[in-house]
């Protein structure tokens, strides 16, 4: 991660160069975005071969990658292999299918929203593709798998009812059974449908025949196995998959749930910070992840910016945190908003599961999960809108929820702004990368490159970085930032430097 | 084409229905794939039926797992276990399907034809298949191959022997947490047919990698291996190695693995001998009482029983019964629960002195729980009680708080005792029941709840079986007929319930003397539920009374109801004169 492999801490990285690659559902000018269109969730799969969007109106579309296809070969050599192709990642649209509809809770008088919050991807089986979905009560689990078109040819029974059922052609199994038929012995007495079997020759009766089933196409096919559902109170946050491939979690504003995938009819409660009185509470749970490789490990963040990581292995109810990571503000500069922006909105572990990357809303943190200190960097995503606070609080956009994610090598950060803006930071010792670009054909326009300032110390902590500060509350080009368009949910390829994030209704990816 | 014999009409719309786009009619055909195939015959059965059957192996997962069960019972359909291999590609396709219960019935059925398999075969189809499984591109072949082990090592060769041991071995440090799941969990069997040899050998260096296992997941399925290999293994073995794996994983970091430990524990005993027991597991076992997490110690005090049996009663009273005292005032409710619903049964093994010094006030301040769970668990335990303690202590102690529960405020818990009450009855004998308990069962009969009547009223019947139509006369006949005249037309439903009931035990001659006037009399009820009840009762009691009681008194009635104002009044009295007419009929 941060020391990287052998040979990358020694160099200086070079900052990533990012040039657009795709885009999908790209906004022609003018064109009004439905509500129902605008991506509200986004996630690779493990290999990197397949990308899921899902939306506020509850489906969820699949994208494959055109370009490593022709290696051909096992899967796990694929995974294996480091290939140096020239040529970046590529997608296309697989299929879409509908995961989620809205509903009504007659029990609350709630609408449930068909909106998908999470998306998390399974182990693939088969060639079949296994995903989970969520929107704010129920979790699917879903299985895209590519079907025969399936045309029988020889329906035996239909011949004699003269029913026309397609075309019907004579397969070489009936034309050979033919001569058998005009030999064979058949019993003449009239038996129903139970006698049948007691009265069956023992050769067998020759004129029967089986159908032929002639297949040629294929088609995907999305079914959906398992619905979990009616296990929480409040509205699912996030889902993660443990380690082992049979589990999972949920959490939503108070709770955390364990679920096997199999089965979906119940769950076990292992966090709950709900308080015996409802006005006690100062806190709820924002997200929470399983670590990647430590099947009893978990991660949530809450509201008051602090990251509890649990330990399974200790007790059945992990109400007790085994390690506590938050950062002691400053008390000099607090002030009505203090806890408002430390709301964390999104967590993840790195791959190695070494390091977490936290989202609140000016900042991006990344935490040694063997330091509970304080984060071992700070990464400023819009501390210029710090003096603006008080208009975001007006309308809302204080608690807007961006995600943020790491590149596979762990050696860079990303997140979302405003303005269909995103920022990219490196996060190796001694780079001072920060990079700031904009979801559109041409994401350099907007890039800044901060002059790079020697690293303040902050604390005790001589390796806490705090950089990528922009001055001014106006962008580059002068223009104020839109608050309207931003950019929440994104993520990071987890092999190659490509991300791809979603700016309202529309994909767009981007390569380095 | 030519048209079907007509005969053969059902078999042809079974066979063509295996490919129709109804599911339904689709899983009906698979379930009846032997009528298929006698059909076919057997040749044409294995030629055509089958591959069929390969080939079209991308259904829903419902047809799959019946097709799966199927072919586990097609020897005789394919022409006897010589030709027993074409049933294997099928399946071996359907060990691969990402569903978890039609590869575990495909595996079945595997095993259940390879047992039958020639030797030969089983070299020259059942080995090469295992193979090919366990080497798959995809971890639901290698999770299948696992289960299959056991029945392909017996016959291969020593070759290939050592080959499959290999190949298990690689099984079990698989990627796929999965894959070393389904390792874990079939190496009881694999190890059932190693030679001792290898035992020593090669699976216990598999055991001890699954024991260190960093997933949890493997670990605790590496638990239940303990006791599947102690039993295998000799008892100085055992003691060098699986004694050690158990004592530390009672001791592991992982909640989850010391409540297998916990429940797997007394099956190792009798694998190592009494002295490592001794020195080893109870100490383990005393531990896992004793353990942070509620969750162990709930499966540690569901063991108890068990536990002692095998040990002796001085190891037992020394070292578990203090734990077990400990136990019956854990801060965990469940804790208490799972120790009250085996705690009796530690009875017999401690010995009359033992347990009315040390047991029966466990047991006494069990009974008296918070927790209604708790006392309805030994409640439930009574005959173990009774024979060791005698019903005069016993007596004393439970009424009390067979009161407080009948008068729980949670009808779940009153419906729960009230279904002891004939246990109770039988273990306390007429004595006892008269003083105490009648009271509280003619008090069911007007409870609140519907559920609590109707079972009250069950309650009744199964008391007069257990005592007698004589005993019944005096103590519960003229109580429940005192209610027939309750304000409340519910209650005076439920006596008629109860009288319906208890007619068929009182016999014939009280059923007319006592029983019917009281019907007759209620078929003048204001209320039409209660008068359609009336017909309903007097319909069951035609079959029991004599052909002219039915002439002289329940049919007038009946009349008279069918001509009542209420409609549903006159539907049941019709149809209780229409039943009686049939009785007649037949007589």
């Amino acid at each position: 991660m941060l020391d990287g492999g052998e040979g990358t801490a020694a160099a200086t990285p070079q900052p990533l160069e990012w040039k657009f690659s795709q885009v999908f559902g790209e906004r022609t000018a003018g064109e009004e975005v439905q509500e129902v269109d605008i991506i509200s969730a986004i996630e690779f799969d493990r290999t990197g071969d397949h990308l899921a969007t899902g939306d506020r109106g509850g489906r969820v579309v699949l994208f494959e990658r055109t370009d490593a296809k022709d290696h051909g070969g096992h899967r796990k050599d694929l995974e294996m292999m480091d290939y140096s192709i020239s040529r970046h990642p590529e997608f296309r649209y697989k299929t879409e299918f509908q995961s989620h509809e809205p509903e009504f809770d007659y029990l609350k008088s709630l609408e449930i929203e068909e909106k998908i919050n999470k998306i998390r991807w399974c182990q693939t089986a088969n060639g079949a593709l296994f995903l989970l979905s969520s929107n704010d009560k129920t979790i699917k689990f879903w299985k895209v798998q590519e079907k025969k078109v399936k045309k029988i040819c020889d329906f035996y029974v239909d011949l004699s009812r003269a029913m026309g059922n397609g075309p019907v052609v004579c397969s070489s199994m009936s034309t050979s059974s033919k001569p058998c038929m005009e030999n064979g012995g058949c019993n003449d007495s009239p038996f129903g449908y139970t006698s049948i079997e007691t009265s069956l020759p023992s050769g067998g009766i020759p004129s029967l025949c089986l159908p032929v089933v002639n297949s040629h196409e294929t088609s995907l096919v999305a079914k959906c196995r398992r619905i979990y559902a009616h296990a929480h109170d409040y509205h699912i946050n996030s889902i993660s998959n443990n380690s082992d491939g049979e589990t999972f979690i949920s959490a939503d504003d108070l709770r955390i749930n364990l679920w096997n995938l199999e089965i979906s009819n119940q769950s076990f409660n292992i966090v709950d910070v709900k308080p015996a009185n409802m006005e006690d509470l100062t806190e709820v749970i924002t997200s929470a992840e399983f670590h990647p490789t430590h099947c009893n490990m978990l991660a949530y963040s809450s509201s008051r910016g602090s990251i509890r990581l649990i330990d399974m292995r200790q007790s059945a109810l992990c109400d007790t945190h085994s390690k506590l990571f938050e950062e002691q503000e400053v008390p000099a500069s607090r002030s009505f908003f203090t806890e408002i922006i430390a709301s964390i909105s999104d967590i993840k572990f790195a791959k190695d599961g070494r390091y977490i990357l936290s989202r609140d809303y000016m900042t991006l943190k990344l935490w040694d999960i063997n330091m509970d200190s304080g984060p071992v960097a700070t990464f400023q995503v819009h501390e210029n809108l710090r003096p603006k606070l008080c208009d975001l609080y007006e309308n809302d956009s204080i608690f807007d929820k961006f995600e943020c994610c790491l590149s596979g090598d762990g050696l860079h950060v990303a997140t979302g702004s405003y303005s269909n803006m995103f920022r990219v930071f490196g996060c190796s010792e001694g780079s001072t990368e920060a990079t700031t670009l904009e979801a559109s054909k041409n994401p350099i326009r907007r890039q800044v490159q901060t002059p790079t300032r020697p690293s303040k110390s902050l604390g005790p902590l001589p390796r806490v970085l705090r950089r990528g500060a922009d001055t001014s509350g106006v962008d580059v080009n002068g223009s104020a930032f839109d608050f309207a368009t931003k950019l929440l949910h994104l993520s990071w390829h987890p092999t190659e430097n490509l991300l791809a994030c979603a700016a309202s209704n529309s994909l767009y990816m981007y390569y380095a | 084409m030519a048209m079907i014999d007509e005969p053969l009409y059902p078999i042809a719309v079974l066979i063509d229905e295996l490919k129709n786009e109804d599911i339904q009619l689709r899983l009906n055909s698979i379930r009846r794939l032997s009528t298929i195939a006698r059909a076919l015959g057997d040749e044409r059965t294995r030629k055509e039926l089958i591959p069929f059957l390969s080939e079209n192996n991308d259904d829903d997962d419902e047809v799959l797992l019946a097709m799966a069960e199927e072919l586990g019972v097609f020897i005789p359909y394919v022409g006897g276990v010589e030709f027993a291999n074409v049933l294997l590609p099928p399946l071996e396709t359907l060990c691969t399907v990402e569903e978890t219960c039609v590869r575990d019935k495909a595996v079945e059925s595997l095993c259940r034809i390879g047992a039958q398999m020639r030797e030969q075969d089983l070299v020259e189809y059942f080995i090469p298949l295992v193979k090919r499984l366990a080497a798959g591109e995809w971890f639901t072949a290698r999770v299948s191959s696992c289960g299959l082990f056991h029945i392909a090592y017996p016959s291969a060769p020593e070759t290939l022997k050592t080959e499959l041991r290999t190949i298990y071995s690689q099984l079990c440090q698989d990627d796929m947490p999965m894959v070393r799941r389904s390792a874990a969990t079939n190496l009881g069997k694999f190890a059932a047919t190693v030679e001792a040899a290898y035992l020593k050998t090669d699976i216990m260096s598999i055991f001890e990698d699954l024991t260190q296992d960093d997933q949890d997941s493997v670990r605790l399925l590496a638990v239940e291996g303990c006791a599947a290999l102690g039993k295998l293994l000799e008892p100085q073995d055992c003691v060098a190695h699986i004694l050690p794996v158990i004592v530390n994983f009672s001791q592991d970091k992982s909640w989850r693995v010391r409540y297998m430990v916990a429940n797997q524990l007394y099956e190792l005993c009798e694998a190592v001998g009494p002295e490592p027991t001794r020195s080893d597991l109870v100490p383990a076992y005393v531990r896992l009482l004793r353990d942070n997490e509620a969750e162990v110690r709930i499966a540690a005090a569901g063991k108890v029983t068990k536990f002692c049996r095998i040990l002796s009663p001085e190891l037992a009273i020394q070292h578990i019964l203090p734990c077990v005292k400990e136990l019956s005032t854990d801060s965990s409710q469940h804790v208490r629960s799972a120790l009250a619903s085996v705690i009796m049964g530690m009875a017999p093994v401690l010995g009359k002195d033992a347990t009315i010094e040390q047991l029966l006030p466990i047991f006494l301040s069990l009974l008296k729980d918070e927790f209604p769970d708790v006392r309805l668990n030994i409640i439930s335990k009574l005959d173990q009680v009774n024979q060791v303690i005698g019903i005069d202590l016993l007596s004393q102690s439970l009424l009390p708080a067979i009161v407080e529960l009948a008068e729980d405020r949670h009808w779940r818990v009153r419906l729960a005792i009230i279904e002891y009450i004939p246990l109770l009855a039988s273990q306390l004998g007429v004595g006892f029941f008269d003083d105490k308990l009648g009271a509280l069962c003619m008090q069911w009969l007007k409870d609140k709840v519907y559920s609590i009547r109707d079972a009250a009223a069950n309650n009744v019947k199964r008391l007069a079986e257990e005592f007698g139509p004589e005993w019944a006369m005096q103590h519960i006949i003229p109580q429940v007929l005192d209610m027939i005249n309750n304000p409340h037309y519910l209650y005076r439903m439920t006596i008629l319930h109860a009288i319906s009931l208890l007619a068929p035990v009182m016999g014939p001659e009280i059923t007319c003397s006592k029983l019917l006037p009281v019907v007759i009399n209620a078929s003048k009820d204001r209320v039409p539920n209660i008068k359609f009840n009336v017909a309903k009762v007097l319909q069951s009691l035609i079959p029991i009374v004599d052909q002219s009681v039915v002439e002289k008194s329940i049919r007038p009635c009946l009349v008279e109801l069918s001509e009542d104002p209420d409609v549903d009044v006159r539907f049941f009295a019709t149809q209780a004169l229409q039943s009686s007419d049939q009785v007649m009929m037949s007589t």
